[in-house]
């Protein structure tokens, strides 16, 4: 069996795929990829379903030693140097990788996280219906650490190697907000203030949650709200006035009003904003984010097609090898219900 | 809801029906939930805005309905004390989604609820409750009085939340509202038994509180690895029985081994 020994990695490195569904009415947020576009880009590269577990970098690289047999690998993100068996790993496209070979991923460049995807997944057994390590519970294990094996599929080394077009660069665009759900436990002023002044990402960040620094949001009556769902992108707003967008690994109730939530189709592009950096927020109906979402869905499902194997091989190779399945599913989960 | 229930921690057949004949008279007379965008990913249908039971009813009657009727694109419900997150997939159809659950809300209540009734083994004091002692003074009684008090009545899990397993309860005895400390602290034990305000709770992860710390139980509302791996849901009724520290050790390893130590009263 083919196994990824980690020689070294940065204290949040993780295993994460799409996310836990259905536990939150027990406490736990689904965790999952913070930047769920990114591992889909991986996961093409290798041929793999789209929500298939990779190893998520938070910042810090890492090294590792591939033993058993080939893999073919991809890395999507930018790293300052990403490296397998000595070559340069690029992130359009995937490589093969031999037994004995060493994959090395220098620090995140220009955002926060990147993957790692390998093709057939790493095969740890799911927790809960999922290999997402939820940090703050433990669920699906912990961040991976020196001297790990990683179990890898028998097969790993036998997929085709793609490419895609380039990825859209992250950019500075501002954030996209719907309104709610207690805005209206705010001020007109603090509305005008979260829309038109800048926010920076403090160095309190972590996948839980992002503490902004920038001028007070102002608060109409209280600031103590019956406690209530909470969800990722969720702008809740303590006393303090300075505002805190929960992440993937967030709590799921609080008692904070909050002002405003990130649209789906940015929380990818908000998880990547490193700290410091400065960020805008732009207020957008319920359907212009319906536009958007579809969008983001649209091209997500569109890397299967677009990943267009590297090396030239008979047509029915071809046809073969060209999976068509797409989409990211959902693990729908009611059977808690 | 129906929690996996092989491992024996709440069979089945201890299931207690209650009767919903005057919760759907007040679901009759009550007047349409407010549905709140939480983003484009999700809705909270807000049914008022006080802790009430006759609310948290019409939250957990409305869950049933939605886990029932499986529609498409919802992908999980969250119950909280007077509301209700319903998570759905970004692009679904959200205004069929929300008639839907406009419609859910006012006839949820055809079915009886059926109510799990738990018994919590809770070691009071000392080392196990640090401010059992305070909140005595605080209320003139003694220890033994604010243990018969808070062990004495039975508690409403209003929510899940905050942490893994974590159950915000409802029910405390009036005499035992007690402030929240002024200094909370950056660490408390899990499984800890506390009350804050009018509230209590029980822990399952270490975790910053502000809350008054009166006992600790043995019973791991939240463990990885075991079947359940979680024992509270919202609208479960909990009981505590005072247990003595001696039988600390020996409960708190059987629970530890994911044995349960943690009963269902039979109706």
């Amino acid at each position: 069996m083919s196994e990824l020994l980690v020689e070294s990695c940065g204290a949040l490195t993780t295993v994460q795929d799409a996310g836990r569904f259905g536990l939150r009415r027990f406490g736990v947020s689904p965790a999952g990829a913070m930047d769920a576009t990114a591992l889909a880009r991986a996961n093409a590269l290798v041929g793999n379903a789209l929500d298939t577990a990779a190893i998520e970098f938070c910042l810090m690289g890492g090294r590792f030693c591939l033993e058993g047999g080939p893999a073919l690998i991809a890395f999507s993100g930018t790293s300052a140097n990403a490296t397998a068996g000595g070559r340069a790993l690029d992130a359009d496209s995937s490589m093969l990788v031999h037994a004995g070979e060493h994959l090395v991923i220098g620090p995140v460049r220009e955002g926060v996280y990147a993957y790692l995807a390998i093709a057939g997944g790493i095969r740890l057994a799911p927790d809960m219906g999922s290999r997402s390590v939820h940090r703050r519970s433990g669920i699906g294990g912990r961040p991976l650490q020196r001297g790990d094996r990683l179990p890898l599929a028998d097969d790993a080394g036998e997929a085709q190697p793609r490419s895609l077009p380039p990825a859209e660069a992250l950019g500075n665009a501002p954030i996209r907000l719907i309104l709610g759900p207690q805005d209206d436990l705010f001020t007109e002023r603090a509305l005008k203030t979260l829309f038109r002044e800048e926010f920076a990402i403090s160095a309190q960040v972590d996948p839980m949650g992002c503490r902004l620094e920038g001028p007070k949001i102002e608060h109409s009556s209280g600031f103590n709200i019956i406690s209530d769902g909470i969800v990722q992108g969720s702008v809740q707003v303590p006393g303090d006035g300075q505002p805190i967008v929960l992440l993937r690994d967030g709590q799921t109730t609080g008692g904070y009003p909050k002002i405003a939530t990130v649209i789906s189709a940015d929380l990818d592009r908000f998880a990547q904003l490193p700290p410091g950096s400065a960020v805008r927020f732009h207020l957008v109906t319920r359907e212009e984010a319906l536009t958007l979402a579809k969008a983001r869905a649209q091209k997500i499902a569109s890397f299967h097609e677009c990943a267009k194997p590297l090396a030239i091989e008979s047509p029915a190779d071809a046809l073969f090898s060209s999976n068509l399945i797409s989409g990211v599913t959902n693990a729908f989960a009611f059977d808690h219900m | 809801m129906s929690p996996r229930t092989s491992s024996g921690f709440c069979a089945e057949s201890s299931l207690a029906i209650q009767s919903w004949s005057e919760g759907r008279e007040q679901a009759a007379r009550s007047p349409s939930p407010r549905l709140l965008a939480c983003g484009d990913a999700a809705l909270s249908v807000e049914f008022g805005n006080e802790i009430d039971e006759g609310l948290n009813d019409r939250v957990l009657a409305l869950d049933a309905a939605l886990g029932k009727a499986a529609i498409p694109g919802l992908v999980e419900t969250v119950p909280t004390y007077r509301s209700l997150l319903a998570c759905y997939d970004p692009v679904t159809d959200v205004d069929g989604l929300k008639q839907r659950i406009l419609a859910l809300s006012g006839d949820a209540a055809d079915e009886p609820r059926r109510i799990r009734r738990w018994r919590v083994p809770v070691v009071y004091g000392g080392a196990f409750g640090p401010d059992l002692d305070a909140v005595a003074e605080r209320h003139g009684m003694t220890p033994d009085e604010v243990i018969a008090l808070h062990a004495g009545a039975t508690y409403r899990v209003y929510m899940i939340g905050f942490m893994p397993g974590f159950a915000y309860l409802g029910g405390l005895d009036a005499r035992l509202e007690t402030p929240r400390r002024l200094q909370p602290r950056l660490k408390t034990p899990a499984q800890s038994v506390s009350i804050g305000g009018a509230q209590a709770a029980i822990s399952s992860v270490e975790a910053p509180s502000g809350w008054h710390l009166l006992g600790r139980t043995p019973a791991r509302s939240f463990m990885p690895g075991r079947d359940p791996g979680f024992l509270f849901a919202a609208g479960d009724e909990i009981r505590f029985e005072p247990t003595p520290p001696k039988h600390w050790d020996e409960l708190d390893a059987a629970a530890a081994r994911g044995e349960p130590v943690i009963g269902c009263e039979i109706a």
